[in-house]
């Protein structure tokens, strides 16, 4: 075998994480499947630094890993203050941009 | 030139005054008509220093000038904002100050029961400064700031008890028809600009000799539009009648002695313009000699006494405008039958007001009558007025009004004949309708009702007026003593020089000028003295009275011929507006909120279904990556 | 590059158990179920790092991400409400079919374009890289190449943690109501019966465990005595079985 198979493994789970975003309708789920991309970008990265030999790949999956976590603390926070104001977790129900 | 740094003085005081008052607020309502009465005497003052040290200089040294500041100045077009005193001005500047001054002490008595005396002083003052600059200014468009701020302050006191709607109508319509003039004046501030390249006074004179005639044609009728805006000559005529609403020191001070001759002076100083100009002094003329008959003619036929004196006022004026048509030889006349008259009426008006104000404000005179007995004073003033301006010498109308006959006699064949007749037919109306304002009001039987209580002014009140009556006595004598004011202002507006062989002797055109004013006063005497008078005014009457009495037509000639004209004009663009240009707009509209309630379709509001417009979109790009790199 | 048996075995192995676990997260009704099969693949995901000599990656998954973020995403849905398991049937009609076939397009595509990007490119490998160690030869790139990057990184975390702050204050919109207000307000409501505590599950009960209802005096059970999270989950027990049968109304005196 060859370190490419990690790339198809990545691939996959960015595809499932992107049916889940638009599939699943609690926005606690949701985020999961968001966190899921992105741990799959970063399979891909930490693949691409093996295949090419240096260490630029992991420094871009560690970046992208503090930025997931930023993203994790303020997306929460959001969902709370939604939870907070209307009862629900659902993303379906915070859907007032229609009008 | 030499320069003068005290000429901003006269200005600058009596706006102070006016600010102050305006901005003072109700601070200053217990002793701001002092302020304003002082601000305007020591404007007087300044003008008397400046007269003394005019008169020790030799003749031609005489104008002094004060640049205040650079005003615009673009590239090679450079104003400045600078005033200009000459033998011309000066005797505005007294003239305006000096009478200004006296109508202030006039007003604080007339005015002192009205809560909004402040106010009336603060727009005095302001008409004060603004008429000043008007005959300071050395450019045409300094002329224009004073012209512009003489036709606000007119606004504001026509329409000072604006608490009643005609009031307030009757300023507005001065200020438009106004407006009509201030426009040719633009239109001439342009065409000089535009023709000369410069709009001072001395720099046209300089270059007006070699400027063409058709510029100097264009410039001088709209000139002479300005001027019939501002002096209410024909056909611009119809406001000054309804300006009768303001307050009498308002009617005698603005629409009498000053900001109405305005068009005179504008006419006299622009003589380099006219003197070269044949067909616009011909208009000149025109307009003069309609307007004097015009005038008279409604002064016949009005009640109301101020409006009587306000249809002589505009028929006096077409005198003095008929006199500066006339050229050289007329202007001085012209300067001088203004001058005269600004002491004359003013102090009829200031006598009018005096009677109103023995009469419970009543201003019709068939509610007059005997009025001499009660109020001696008034009497004899507003006697002396009114023998000046029928003309009976010595007093002083009979001087400047001879003048201008004798000058319209000169013009030369038919033309001479045709104004020294219509200058002569003016006379003999004016003796009659002017005998009938003296007989109604103060010889005749008394009419007045039960509940009116005559009696004479207060001293603040009839001392001004004995003192412009004075004016009214000696000023034309003065005048013309040894040529005095021809000779003062030739440096100005040029001389007698080249004048012509006299058409009739003087002798014959004073005695024909007596003869009808003899004439015009004796029909008063007989209809109106030694006849009973009607209390109310008699219905049936000839149509030539009801027409008289109806101005002319003039209101109905302006409103056919531009009022509905103009309102169906507007009601056509406000049509066209709503259908073609609103229409656009609103079909702009229709569009976008068309196409965007299509599109809204596609806009759910649900996070999930942006969420997969996402994944559709990453799927083409994909797609378009995996075509590509095939 | 050829690589090892050990960690073919490893892959083959691990590899369908993290797709398998992240296909369950996608269909489970329950939030919780899903948060705990994401942190299964995690823990994979590092594996993965780590046999990829990614040490260093490998260690801040499992501590970052199966640490940090997923006990943050559990205590959230704690917070929001463990008991709503979500309905997996489709509101917006056509979504899920749109969905399904764009992600097969998707992953297909996908799949393709790595096969033919990757076809005569053998790997190269890290052991040169990582000759001083994977955390040394990090550490220099971190400092060295990507030290702009990194401040602005650190900036971000300070900023969203600030953010996180003023987005979970709560303003208060009226007073906070005193001991004698909350008091006042309960006595005078509707019956008298809110005015005494609620009682603790289990109460008078035969059984007092947290799913058993409390007794009344009057032997009816209280369902207000169990947290409304084991109620919303059906956790409640009947409290028939364990009531009194008889219910001894005598006053005895005390002596």
């Amino acid at each position: 075998m060859n370190p490419y198979n990690y790339l198809y493994v990545s691939g996959l789970l960015f595809t499932i994480g992107a049916v889940g975003v638009v599939v699943r309708r609690n926005a606690i789920v949701v985020f999961m499947c968001v966190e899921l991309m992105l741990n799959a970008a970063n399979l891909a990265f930490v693949t691409f630094s093996r295949i090419n030999g240096t260490l630029d790949g992991q420094v871009t999956a560690f970046f992208t890993m503090v930025v997931a976590a930023c993203e994790v603390v303020v997306g929460l926070a959001i969902i709370v203050t939604i939870y907070r104001s209307r009862r629900s977790a659902s993303v379906d129900d915070a859907s007032l941009l229609k009008r | 030139m030499s320069t003068s740094s005290s000429l901003v003085y006269l200005i600058a005081l009596p706006l102070f005054g006016a600010a102050a008052l305006l901005l003072g607020g109700r601070r200053t309502d217990k002793w701001g008509h002092f302020l304003a009465t002082a601000m305007s005497a020591s404007a007087f003052g300044v003008g008397l220093y400046q007269l003394s040290q005019m008169l020790a200089r030799p003749t031609e040294e005489r104008a002094v000038t004060q640049k205040l500041f650079s005003w615009i100045a673009v590239g090679n077009f450079n104003i400045d904002a600078a005033l200009l005193l000459d033998q011309l001005s000066i005797c505005f500047v007294l003239l305006i100050t000096g009478v200004g001054t006296l109508i202030h002490i006039y007003s604080i008595s007339y005015m002192a029961h009205d809560e909004n005396r402040r106010r009336f002083f603060a727009y005095l003052n302001l008409f004060i400064a603004a008429m000043l600059l008007l005959v300071l200014g050395n450019s045409y468009l300094n002329l224009y700031v004073g012209w512009e701020g003489v036709g606000l302050a007119s606004y504001l006191l026509i329409g000072f008890w604006n608490q009643k709607p005609a009031y307030a109508t009757a300023s507005k319509k001065a200020f438009v028809m106004n407006r009509v003039g201030d426009m040719g004046l633009s239109f001439a501030i342009m065409i000089a600009f535009a023709t000369l390249g410069t709009t001072t006074f001395a720099g046209i004179a300089d270059v007006a000799p070699r400027a063409s005639e058709g510029a100097l044609t264009a410039i001088g009728i709209m000139l002479v539009v300005a001027a019939a805006g501002k002096s209410a000559q024909f056909p611009l005529q119809a406001w000054l009648g309804d300006a009768m609403a303001g307050p009498t020191p308002v009617s005698a001070l603005i629409h009498a002695a000053t900001m109405v001759t305005a068009g005179v002076y504008l006419i006299v100083r622009s003589h380099f313009i006219f003197d070269l100009a044949p067909t616009a002094q011909l208009v000149v003329v025109i307009v003069g000699a309609i307007t004097l008959i015009f005038g008279a003619l409604i002064g016949t036929a009005k009640d109301d006494i101020k409006k009587a004196l306000a249809a002589s006022t505009m028929s006096q004026i077409g005198y003095m405008i008929l006199a500066a048509g006339l050229g050289p030889v007329g202007y001085a006349f012209a300067i001088m039958h203004l001058l005269t008259h600004g002491f004359f009426k003013a102090s009829m008006f200031l006598g009018a007001g005096s009677v109103m104000h023995g009469m419970n404000d009543e201003v019709n005179m068939r509610k007059f009558g005997n009025l001499r007995k009660f109020m001696p004073i008034t009497f004899v003033t507003f006697g002396f007025g009114y023998l000046a301006i029928i003309g009976v010498p010595p007093f002083a109308g009979f001087y400047s009004k001879d003048a201008i006959i004798e000058t319209a006699f000169n013009a030369g064949g038919l033309k001479g004949i045709l104004l020294g007749g219509a200058a002569l037919l003016g006379a003999a109306i004016t003796a009659f309708y002017m005998s009938r304002v003296m007989i109604l009001t103060f010889t005749s039987k008394a009419r007045w009702d039960d509940e009116a209580h005559p009696h004479e002014s207060p001293a603040l009140m009839w001392v001004p007026i004995a003192i412009l009556s004075f004016g009214s006595i000696a000023s034309g004598f003065l005048f013309t003593r040894g040529h005095a004011l021809v000779n003062w202002l030739e440096p100005i507006v040029g001389g007698h020089e080249g004048n012509h062989e006299e058409f009739l002797a003087p002798m014959v055109v004073s005695a024909l000028a007596l003869t009808a004013v003899a004439i015009g006063v004796a029909i008063a005497l007989m209809k109106y003295q030694f006849a009973d008078v009607a209390p109310v005014a008699p219905v049936d009457v000839s149509a030539l009275t009801r027409l008289v009495r109806n101005d002319l037509g003039q209101d109905a000639f302006n409103e056919a011929v531009f009022m509905r004209p103009g309102i169906a004009l507007t009601e056509l663009a406000q049509k066209a507006d709503e259908s073609v240009v609103d229409g656009a707009v609103r079909g702009v509209g229709r569009l976008a909120t068309g196409s965007g309630s299509v599109l809204r379709r596609s806009q759910t509001g649900f996070a999930r279904s942006y969420a997969a417009f996402i994944l559709i979109g990453a799927v083409i790009l994909i797609a378009g990556i995996w075509v590509v790199t095939q | 590059m050829i690589i090892q048996t050990p960690e073919a075995v490893m892959f083959w192995f691990l590899a369908p158990v993290a797709v398998i676990a992240a296909l369950g997260m996608l269909l489970v009704k329950k939030a919780v179920h899903s948060a705990l099969l994401l942190a299964w693949v995690m823990i994979t995901l590092a594996i993965f790092y780590i046999a990829q000599d990614a040490l260093f990656l490998g260690i801040v998954q499992i501590v970052v991400y199966t640490g940090a973020v997923m006990m943050l995403f559990l205590f959230i849905l704690m917070l929001v409400g463990v008991d709503s398991s979500d309905s997996l049937k489709e509101t917006i009609p056509g979504l899920r079919p749109i969905a399904i076939t764009a992600a097969l397009g998707f992953g297909g595509l996908l799949t393709s374009l790595i096969g033919r990007a990757t076809i005569g490119h053998p790997a190269i490998g890290l052991t040169e890289a990582n000759s001083t160690g994977n955390v040394q030869s990090l550490a220099q790139l971190l400092f060295s190449d990507f030290v702009w990057p990194f401040e602005v990184v650190s900036a971000l975390l300070i900023t969203a943690a600030l953010g996180a702050m003023v987005l979970a204050h709560h303003q208060r919109t009226v007073e906070r109501p005193t001991q004698r207000e909350s008091s006042i307000a309960r006595f005078r409501t509707g019956s008298l019966s809110s005015a005494a505590g609620l009682p603790g599950p289990g109460v008078f009960a035969r059984h007092n465990a947290v799913d058993v209802p409390a007794l009344l005096p009057d032997g009816s059970p209280a369902p207000t005595s169990i947290s409304a999270t084991l109620k919303a989950r059906g956790d409640m027990l009947e409290s028939a079985p364990f009531q009194l049968d008889v219910v001894d109304t005598t006053v005895v005196e005390e002596k």
